[in-house]
């Protein structure tokens, strides 16, 4: 079977360039298993990120032919044709450490900032609550909850985000659909708070509804929608003076 | 405690021009374009509603010149401008008022469906 020939990023946060590698093409290939053997055959110093490989950890991720995708799930076959170059760099709108890892700092630091976490309306001081909350499955504030709750921050979201690229204080779709999975919690008691973090230049209000995270989300959630849904509860909450 | 690494903003070299080749996509791109040129056009209409100030004449001999055939086929990309515009920004209108998760292909579908009935329609009723 032909070689694969390979482009790789290789630099750091002071400037790089493509390298070309070539590797033994296999029946069976993700560009995971091609960025390990160039790891462990070719260029012992690339650096990569990677953990669970079975598409579990979202830590694989890296831009493939210009589309930000996990690694580990994608197969050489889906990119590339035969004799055709497969082009892998880092994910976009985030800081190179090297090669093809980034820094997710910027990527966790806008969940924190979004108010991503949970804070239990009955327990302010984070004691238990007295009574648990009864949550029916089929209430429309849980199945909006729950259509943004499995998001394992990979990144491919926000990296395939133009709106992060134009204003790099953006706080992003993940981190905005994490907000949007909170402000449906009925347990929750920040949404004030939340709703003000998520409003403004960088939040909500400054996306274009392009869709890139809906269209490239690995998990198929839909980032997007949760984004209109802040800006819809935001319009109506100040429209009826409720906030 | 050590202090946080700082990184530069990433290296031009790092970056692709990216692919973006998905329906919504090019449904922004078509938006925002329309929406440039419509507004382009804005002060061309205002000029052009601005001849009735000089008089009925030159108001009439002006829309009598825009009879001419590249001024009808301008109009017609106006009328298609004008109907992508207005069908994309529906969508988009529906999309975050009405919270619509599912069929947004769909729905970019239907919009460019609508531009061009609008300007089959208006082809017909010009000739």
């Amino acid at each position: 079977m032909a070689d694969l020939k390979i482009r790789i990023w290789r630099g750091d946060e002071t400037g790089g360039a493509m390298a070309d590698f070539s590797v033994p093409a296999r029946e069976n290939q993700t560009i995971l298993d091609v960025v390990t053997q160039i790891q462990r055959e070719q260029a012992p110093d690339l650096a990569y990120r990677f953990a669970c490989r079975v598409g579990m950890c979202g830590s694989c991720a890296m831009e493939v032919n210009g589309r930000a995708r996990w690694t580990c799930r994608t197969h050489v076959k889906r990119v590339a044709g035969p004799g055709e170059v497969v082009e892998i760099r880092p994910l976009a709108n985030l800081p190179v450490i090297r090669d093809l890892a980034t820094d997710m700092a910027p990527f966790f630091d806008k969940w924190a900032k979004a108010q991503g976490s949970f804070q239990p309306k009955d327990a302010p001081d984070g004691s238990v609550p007295a009574e648990f909350s009864v949550v029916p499955p089929n209430s429309k504030q849980r199945m909006e909850a729950d259509a943004g709750i499995e998001c394992i921050g990979c990144g491919v979201c926000y990296a395939s985000c133009d709106i992060v690229a134009w204003n790099p204080d953006y706080l992003g779709p993940a981190a905005m659909n994490r907000a949007w999975t909170l402000v449906n919690d009925v347990r929750d008691g920040a949404n004030p708070q939340r709703l003000d973090a998520v409003s403004g230049d960088a939040g909500c209000h400054s996306c274009h509804s392009t869709q890139s995270c809906t269209e490239r989300c690995p998990k198929n959630l839909d980032p997007s929608s949760a984004i209109a849904g802040l800006k819809r509860k935001l319009f109506w909450d100040s429209l009826l003076g409720r906030r | 405690m050590a202090e946080p690494l700082v990184f530069a903003r990433k290296p031009p070299a790092a970056r692709s021009p990216g692919d973006r080749r998905h329906p919504t996509y090019v449904a922004f791109v078509i938006h925002r374009i329309s929406g440039l040129l419509l507004a382009l056009f804005l002060p061309l209409h205002f000029w052009a509603l601005g001849q009735a100030l000089q008089g009925e004449a030159v108001l009439e001999g002006f829309l009598r010149w825009t009879d001419n055939p590249l001024f009808k086929f301008a109009e017609w990309g106006l009328v298609v401008l004008l109907a992508l515009h207005l069908a994309g920004g529906l969508r988009v209108m529906a999309l975050e008022f009405l919270g619509w998760r599912a069929g947004q292909k769909d729905m970019v579908a239907a919009t460019a469906g609508i531009a061009v009935a609008a300007a089959i329609l208006f082809l017909l009723n010009v000739g």
